[in-house]
């Protein structure tokens, strides 16, 4: 179906008439423009992995061990942000798990009528669509505060649990992760509902047939049967968790110390990135440069891990 | 099923309350798009004014002013990098659609969603290393770069699922009455997809204009108008970003009319593609 342009044409333009030859330039443009997205993912590995030799060469691993980020002495070190990156990521998965497969598995079957589920799923899409600063914004004035009598209520009896060791104030990993939670769930929901519309209806037809109810036959059959799909829309939600960093940096407190409460200001590597890019210089640039490095291979290993737990599936 | 099974049996009885949990938590879901979506609604019509389009953002403490400049800046930014990605991306697509071998299609498909899944900062210091510490200044280029690297996947993937559903038909047809490939390609196939193309390029570019994070150390921001690409230029974006996390009550309300402008933008993009894209499966 792809080539078919390419072959039938050749057996009847014959030698270098001008029509063989714009087709010859044009194919080759566009094969560039094609080759050019490959190319800009090199191009960025190049670029961040160059710039970031200097401080590669001064701190080398024990730059993601080291716990101080001190632009003064130009020591640095990332364990905080990458502990606040996976802790925001973990809370968000935590959260965003449940609520998401559930999501996915009460759209993907017929228990409202198709009209109403369509304007449902668009919406869950939605979700995906606002900007991430908005959410900053409105996390800020509007979940913080919200989220504060309930932050208290769990320090004051749950205290002695490390998460909810400090008191509640403003900006911590909790209202970061809670956000990130929105940003991620139409990941997880859009994709596990792909995985669960596209499983053969025989499947379904045998386990009701076998007289299972609608729910044992979801638990028992269904999920089994995707399980490769939700696996691969959690580990994409797991990509883009951690790479999320507006709505985190504006929540997050920005603060590069580690500390287990989640209701204490902390860091990730993208807010950062946000907060320092634009006013660093020498070996600080490199830093952070080796910090996006970091980050990018992260997220990277998630994204292609999950495509090909993705692509396995959309072979159908 | 009705008639066999007693409603008090145990099992039927939990089919529905797990019917009734998965159905609240889809609820839960969209509590949060219900909450922002009338949160930014009610403080961004508030504060909204002519001004807001024609004026500069005040200093700190100081009434009125207005968004001019971002609106200006994020329009110019967009457009750029839409001349820089639409080109691209649609060849691209082509490549992949009509002309490419299946296992190098494959490849360059498995690029481009990787390519999607390249965190938007990542993108911001790619080009702040390839542009913006080469020139020694930030400016409205290397924001544009920066936003059409982003607006590549998007448009890439919906123009190929567009080329991928013209009839193979029309292409036999042009082809047969002596039609080159890319007479054939770009007077017959692409007019064929345009409609889906464009609501593609209109998704992307609904996404770059929220985008922050590849602007904020490529692009910067001024408190002034753009008057030239390779100056620091605002963007409404980034306007949010600043302005949210300053304690001065007039700057904040601009943050929230600026909100309110990205999130219409998106509604309506995603609203008007929506219906565009159902059109067109069928």
């Amino acid at each position: 179906m792809v080539t078919q342009l390419a072959k039938p044409t050749q057996l009847v333009q014959s030698g270098s008439n001008p029509g063989q030859i714009l087709d010859n330039i044009f194919i080759w443009i566009t094969r560039l423009f094609a080759f050019s997205i490959a190319l800009i993912l090199v191009l960025i590995t190049i670029e961040v992995g160059t710039e970031a030799i200097p401080a590669i060469q001064t701190f080398g691993l024990s730059f993601i061990f080291q716990q101080s980020w001190d632009p003064v002495r130009d020591n640095y070190g990332v364990l905080p942000m990458i502990y606040g990156t996976m802790m925001t990521s973990f809370v968000a998965l935590l959260l965003a798990i449940p609520i998401g497969v559930s999501s996915a598995i009460f759209l993907s079957e017929d228990f409202l009528p198709v009209s109403f589920r369509t304007v449902l799923v668009f919406l869950v899409e939605l979700l995906a669509a606002i900007p991430s600063v908005v959410y900053g914004l409105w996390g800020i004035f509007v979940l913080i505060p919200l989220i504060r009598p309930l932050s208290e209520w769990l320090h004051q009896t749950l205290g002695w649990i490390p998460f909810f060791g400090t008191s509640p104030g403003g900006p911590g990993l909790l209202p970061a992760g809670l956000v990130v939670t929105i940003m991620i769930l139409p990941t997880i929901t859009a994709i596990s509902r792909d995985a669960l519309t596209s499983l053969p209806p025989e499947l379904r037809q045998a386990s009701i047939g076998l007289g299972a109810t609608r729910w044992e036959t979801i638990i028992r059959v269904l999920l089994p049967a995707a399980f490769s799909g939700i696996v691969g829309a959690i580990m994409l939600a797991l990509g883009r968790a951690m790479g999320e960093t507006m709505a985190v940096t504006m929540l997050i407190g920005n603060s590069n110390n580690i500390n287990v409460s989640l209701f204490a200001p902390g860091n990730t590597i993208s807010s950062l990135l946000a907060n320092q890019f634009a006013e660093a210089s020498g070996l600080q640039v490199s830093a952070l440069m080796y910090a996006g490095l970091i980050l990018f291979a992260l997220t990277l290993f998630v994204n292609i891990a999950a495509q090909w737990v993705v692509g396995k599936i959309q072979k159908f | 099923m009705y008639l066999s099974q007693k409603s008090s049996d145990r099992r039927s009885l939990l089919n529905k309350v797990l019917t009734v949990v998965a159905g609240a938590f889809v609820v839960i879901a969209l509590i949060p798009l219900l909450a922002v979506l009338t949160y930014v609604l009610i403080q961004g019509f508030g504060s909204l004014s002519l001004d807001l389009f024609t004026q500069l953002p005040p200093p700190p403490m100081v009434k009125g002013g207005g968004i001019a400049n971002a609106i200006v800046g994020t329009l110019l930014m967009v457009g750029l990098a839409s001349l820089i990605s639409v080109p691209i991306g649609v060849g691209a697509a082509i490549f992949l659609a009509e002309f490419s071998h299946p296992i190098v299609g494959r490849w360059v498909r498995f690029a481009t969603n990787v390519l999607n899944g390249v965190p938007s900062i990542i993108l911001g210091v790619f080009v702040y290393g390839a542009l913006v510490y080469t020139t020694k200044t930030f400016s409205a280029y290397a924001g544009a770069v920066a936003l059409s690297i982003l607006m590549l996947p998007t448009i890439i993937r919906t123009a190929d699922e567009a080329l991928k559903i013209v009839p193979q038909e029309i292409r036999w047809a042009a082809l047969g009455v002596g039609a080159a490939k890319y007479q054939t390609v770009l007077m017959i196939v692409v007019p064929a997809a345009i409609p889906t193309i464009i609501t593609g390029v209109t998704l992307a570019i609904a996404r770059a204009a929220g985008e922050t994070a590849p602007l904020i150390f490529t692009a910067l921001f001024t408190q002034f108008w753009p008057n030239s690409l390779t100056q620091p230029t605002p963007s409404l974006a980034v306007l949010v970003f600043n302005f949210a996390t300053v304690p001065f009550k007039n700057q904040q309300q601009l943050a929230w009319a600026a909100s309110l402008i990205l999130v219409l933008l998106v509604l309506t993009t995603s609203v008007i593609s929506r219906f565009a894209l159902r059109r067109k499966t069928f």
